[in-house]
């Protein structure tokens, strides 16, 4: 007899065979002929400019981060929530002090503004400009075009 | 050699294959998505020596957590591929010294220690233990944690917060 | 159900890989097969199209000649991609949405895996997904599938806490993780459903309905931004991003992708549907128990449970259609000031509620 998470290993494995099996069989139907148009990486027909290195807002990384702390917490209280009916009220106090403390965090982050996802400025792209114009271009700051999102 | 035998192995196999990918990747994207082998066969690990709990933490952690920040820090950098991530001063034989008394300890250790022996049966469930002893128990390191938790999110914060944005 | 199949088919391993496969063919394949054309019929005549209409009766093979393309498509890698984790990709994003299927409670006598921890094991499993999601974006050398996987991952992430925090209330009322247990706790009729107040009883059933409305809400919405549907499809923004992380896959690859979200789509309804609806639980009794054949009951119990999580499919779709998208600062202003602490204020009222 398999554990309950053997089972769950042979759902596991029973997936990865049904993908393997479709690629597979698409693979011996389907045809090959690239061309160097279909090779290209797709940016709607244009050709591609630029690495997709594009550098990425850090707003995302600080989302992850906070998400830790919250999984952490979420999963700390999995346990208390199965037993804490059964010592009463000091039970359940026990996992509220532990939310609360946690909520102190948010709070603090909510009020520095630091659930605010930050929105670029809006400012006009750089420019490539081959000719000489009579009035000069505005400087405009080195990072705009980097910066997406 | 039984099927739980040949499962233990297979999930060490997993476990030692992609570490040892996670360091000598050369591209440190590679690097990254090993580590998910790494903590899925560790998870296995643990499922097999009986700790559901843990081993759904690890997975709900590690993978759904850590390496998506992990990862989320290797896209924010630039140079991606042929990075070299090994540190520049490789001193070969004080390393081998000092893994070969560290070996010596943990083979040793290993070889006096009484190991008890149990049948290789999982136990129903650990959740509800866990959950008894959080609430008796180790109630204030349950809430220290909390705290531990509050300080490391303000510390996050901080550090990510851009300098003069606000 | 495994005795019961180990009989027929004889071989004990074998019969694992039946019981693992019964979903897949039963359940998952049909209802991508339907789904897809459904959300095509629905979309077409909330604005009043008629859709498909040319592949048999009203269009109702039309998904069949879709899979037969798909299957002669040509498999288009572009040189610049990562070919390793180009090909795994689809793998760890399919056995991701699959493996919640094995916590499913399809019915009394059907599921995959009876492990105690249940719930928290589908929350946990839905980081594979994210995992692929950012395999395939990254490897696919593309700013689209970058910048889609990107903001994939930190909406999949950040909604897990919404939904992580719900699904704590439940269990504090339940006291399991077990969804098979939680819908058995909510038995033959409607008024026992979670979202009614439980199996409970008197003063404490009664208060608690207004705070399982809440939490359901915060479900409905979490579990949608979590399969990356509308109003919460900025990953796949058609107009700025093409497809989001799967722009440059083609192929039979393409529709891994496309199988593992409709997947995912029924799966996170099925999860309502066992949290709060009662889960394999007829509404109204059994016919079987009226006739007096209790070989009938199972069966009516899977009726349910898919009729029920079908209904909350067509409820995604129907709000395809109704609701604009989100930017991505109103999507983590939504997640994190809005759905976060009404589900932490949730989580403490009915804490109070379950001690009365």
């Amino acid at each position: 007899m398999l554990t309950e998470f053997g089972k769950i290993f042979v759902f596991i494995l029973l997936a990865g065979g049904f993908v393997a099996i479709a690629l597979v069989a698409a693979s011996l139907i389907r045809p090959k002929r690239p061309t160097k148009e279909k090779l290209k990486t797709y940016e709607c027909g244009e050709d591609p400019v630029g690495s997709p290195w594009v550098r990425f807002n850090i707003r995302f990384y600080v989302v992850a981060l906070i998400f830790i702390i919250f999984d952490v917490e979420v999963v700390m209280l999995f346990p208390w929530a199965l037993v804490y009916k059964n010592f009463g009220v000091y039970g359940f106090i026990v996992g509220a002090i532990f939310l609360l403390v946690l909520f102190l965090g948010m709070a603090y982050e909510w009020r520095k503004g630091d659930l605010e996802w930050a929105r670029p400025k809006i400012e006009p792209p750089k420019m490539d400009i081959k000719f000489k114009p009579e009035i000069a271009p505005r400087p405009v700051e080195e990072k705009t075009v980097s910066e997406v999102e | 050699m039984n099927l739980y035998d040949i499962i233990f192995y297979l999930f060490a196999a997993i476990t030692i294959v992609s570490a040892f990918i996670v360091v000598n990747a050369k591209n440190i994207v590679y690097a990254a998505f090993s580590l998910l082998f790494t903590f899925f066969g560790v998870s296995g690990l643990y499922v097999l020596l009986g700790a559901d709990f843990i081993a759904i933490v690890q997975v709900m952690v590690y993978i759904g957590g850590i390496l998506v920040l992990l990862l989320f820090g290797v896209m924010l950098t630039h140079k991606i591929t042929s990075v070299d991530i090994k540190a520049g001063s490789v001193q070969t034989i004080p390393a081998v010294i000092i893994i070969g008394i560290f070996a010596a300890l943990l083979i040793g250790l290993m070889y006096s220690t009484h190991w008890a022996v149990n049948p290789a049966e999982i136990p129903v469930t650990t959740t509800k233990s866990l959950g008894k002893t959080l609430v008796t128990e180790y109630v204030l390191i349950f809430e220290l944690l909390g705290i531990l938790l509050l300080v490391a999110m303000i510390g996050a914060a901080t550090i990510a917060r851009r300098d003069g944005d606000k | 159900m495994y005795e019961y199949l180990n009989n027929i088919v004889g071989n004990e391993v074998i019969t694992y890989f039946v019981v693992a496969a019964l979903p897949l063919f039963l359940v998952v394949l049909p209802f991508a097969l339907i789904a897809v054309l459904a959300e095509r019929k629905v979309s077409a005549h909330m604005q009043d199209r008629l859709g498909p209409m040319r592949v048999g009766y009203h269009g109702i093979l039309q998904t069949v000649a879709d899979i037969l393309k798909l299957i002669q498509k040509e498999d288009i890698i572009i040189p610049q991609a990562d070919k390793k984790l180009f090909n795994l990709a689809p793998f760890l994003v399919f056995i991701g949405s699959y493996a919640v299927f094995a916590a499913l409670p399809f019915s009394s006598k059907f599921i995959g895996t009876n492990a105690e921890v249940g719930i928290f094991y589908i929350l946990a499993v839905s980081g594979f997904v994210v995992a692929g999601i950012l395999m395939g974006g990254w490897a696919s050398d593309n700013k689209y599938s970058l910048l889609g996987a990107m903001r994939s991952a930190a909406q999949i992430v950040s909604y897990e806490i919404p939904t992580a925090i719900v699904v704590l209330t439940l269990v504090m009322i339940t006291g399991t993780l077990n969804l098979g247990t939680m819908s058995e706790q909510q038995t033959a009729y409607f008024w026992n459903w979670n979202i009614l107040g439980g199996a409970g009883e008197g003063i404490q059933q009664i208060l608690l309905i207004p705070f399982m409305v809440v939490a359901f809400t915060i479900l409905f919405i979490s579990t949608l931004a979590e399969v990356n549907r509308t109003p919460f499809d900025i990953p796949e923004a058609e107009s700025e991003l093409v497809a989001g992380f799967h722009t440059e896959y083609s192929g039979m690859k393409f529709a891994m992708f496309f199988l593992a979200e409709y997947a995912n789509m029924f799966a996170v309804s099925a999860i309502i549907v066992s949290l709060l609806f009662g889960g394999y639980q007829s509404p109204f009794g059994y016919l079987g128990n009226t006739l007096g054949i209790p070989a009938l009951i199972p069966f009516e119990q899977l009726f349910w449970f898919l009729s029920k999580g079908v209904f909350f499919v067509f409820v995604q779709m129907w709000l395809r259609w109704t609701l604009p998208r989100l930017r991505v600062d109103q999507l983590m202003t939504v997640c994190w000031k809005y759905l976060i602490p009404y589900a932490v204020f949730n989580l403490l009222i009915v804490g109070i509620i379950t001690l009365i």
